[in-house]
């Protein structure tokens, strides 16, 4: 198809789109009214639960069986984009030589920088039930603060700090560890996913049942996600060669 | 202007599809899909929203009385963002791909390879 055709295509479809989506605009809810039929609902089933951040109640008890569909996604496209970044048969991978110099400055900002962002990482996921954050948020602080060691150091600081196989174990158990969590309310209550452990006091860390707990598991599998997925993109891009140009 | 948030959605759906539909680069495309999530996640938001009404994490400030916005889409927008980037590093993956292969990322030309 030309592209002149093509766009022909896109602007028939788009001004259609355009026209139903703007009148429907004008039939909806105003926008910032008080009318919330789901929070509703939502709210004072978190705080039956003694979960006081309610979005992660949603998220990891209303609607459990929903963030296990969300966890078998990034499992399933981290397998298939490093499945995807293998360096082929007619691909090597070399030890990439540690080019560039880093400034002792810079170097010390990120040996102090690792520990703090780490903190800051396990505390977002610790508290995933009863603060802002959670399991997700916390475990993309926790995966990139590690890459600090590249941004201040270099990818062979990186790659001695951050061996790949431990992470992708890490990503493998965290997904099987929601699954397992599952399978025990299955067994202790009779229904997948249910919050089957003492709700505990509110808003205490100890608190939640199972909302605490499928945050640190989903924490532990973004973290091994993230890292083994950046570690095949920066292993793509720095040290996997096409064997003609690796002899030279 | 209270219908002005949902018309920024629709506007970055609509703009990001254009993005996808005359890209000259598949890196490019990507990002216009990602533009064209963010739609959603105004959208979600949108919908949720409450004037003066507060997060919902409770606390010893904010008693479970207080009004907050809806808590449903702003969980549906966590999970909409963790999918969003993982389905973009599988592009991004097949990018490098196709580049290592066909040599080129301009969709039109890997059109006139395969014809």
């Amino acid at each position: 198809m030309s592209r002149t055709a093509r766009l022909l295509l896109f602007a028939a479809g788009a001004s259609v789109l355009a026209a139903t989506f703007v009148a429907g605009t004008f039939g909806m809810p105003e926008f910032g009214g008080s009318e919330h039929l789901y929070r509703d609902l939502a709210v004072p089933a978190a705080v039956a639960h003694h979960t006081a951040n309610v979005v992660s109640a949603v998220n990891f008890d209303q609607r459990a069986i929903d963030t296990f569909g969300e966890e078998t996604i990034l499992i399933a496209s981290t397998l298939g984009a490093v499945t995807l970044l293998r360096p082929s048969r007619e691909e090597t991978v070399r030890r990439p030589p540690d080019l560039g110099h880093t400034l002792e400055s810079t170097r010390l900002v990120g040996y102090l920088l690792l520990p703090l962002m780490l903190m800051l990482g396990a505390d977002v996921v610790l508290h995933g039930g009863i603060t802002p954050g959670g399991g997700f948020q916390g475990g993309v602080i926790l995966a990139t603060g590690l890459h600090i060691l590249y941004v201040t150091g270099s990818y062979p600081t990186l790659d001695r700090l951050r061996p790949t196989g431990p992470f992708r174990a890490a990503e493998a158990l965290g997904g099987a560890a929601f699954g397992i969590v599952g399978a025990a309310g299955l067994v202790g209550t009779g229904a997948f996913l249910d919050n089957f452990l003492p709700f505990g006091s509110f808003g205490q860390i100890l608190s939640t049942g199972t909302v605490q707990v499928l945050n640190i598991v989903v924490g532990v599998e973004v973290v091994g996600s993230i890292v083994v997925l950046l570690g095949a993109f920066f292993e793509q891009e720095i040290s996997v060669r096409k064997r003609s140009e690796a002899s030279r | 202007m209270s219908v002005l948030p949902y018309l920024v959605a629709g506007y970055l759906i609509l703009i990001g599809s254009y993005g996808i539909i005359r890209s000259h680069h598949l890196v490019h495309a990507v990002v216009c899909l990602s533009i064209t999530q963010s739609g959603t996640y105004v959208l979600l938001l949108t919908v949720g929203y409450q004037h003066s009404a507060t997060a919902p994490v409770f606390g010893s400030t904010t008693r479970p009385s207080t009004d907050v916005v809806d808590p449903v889409v702003q969980a549906m927008t966590l999970t909409d963002i963790v999918v969003s980037a993982t389905v973009t590093a599988l592009l991004l993956a097949l990018t490098v791909q196709i580049n290592k292969r066909h040599g080129t990322v301009d969709p039109d030309e890997l059109i006139a390879l395969r014809g």
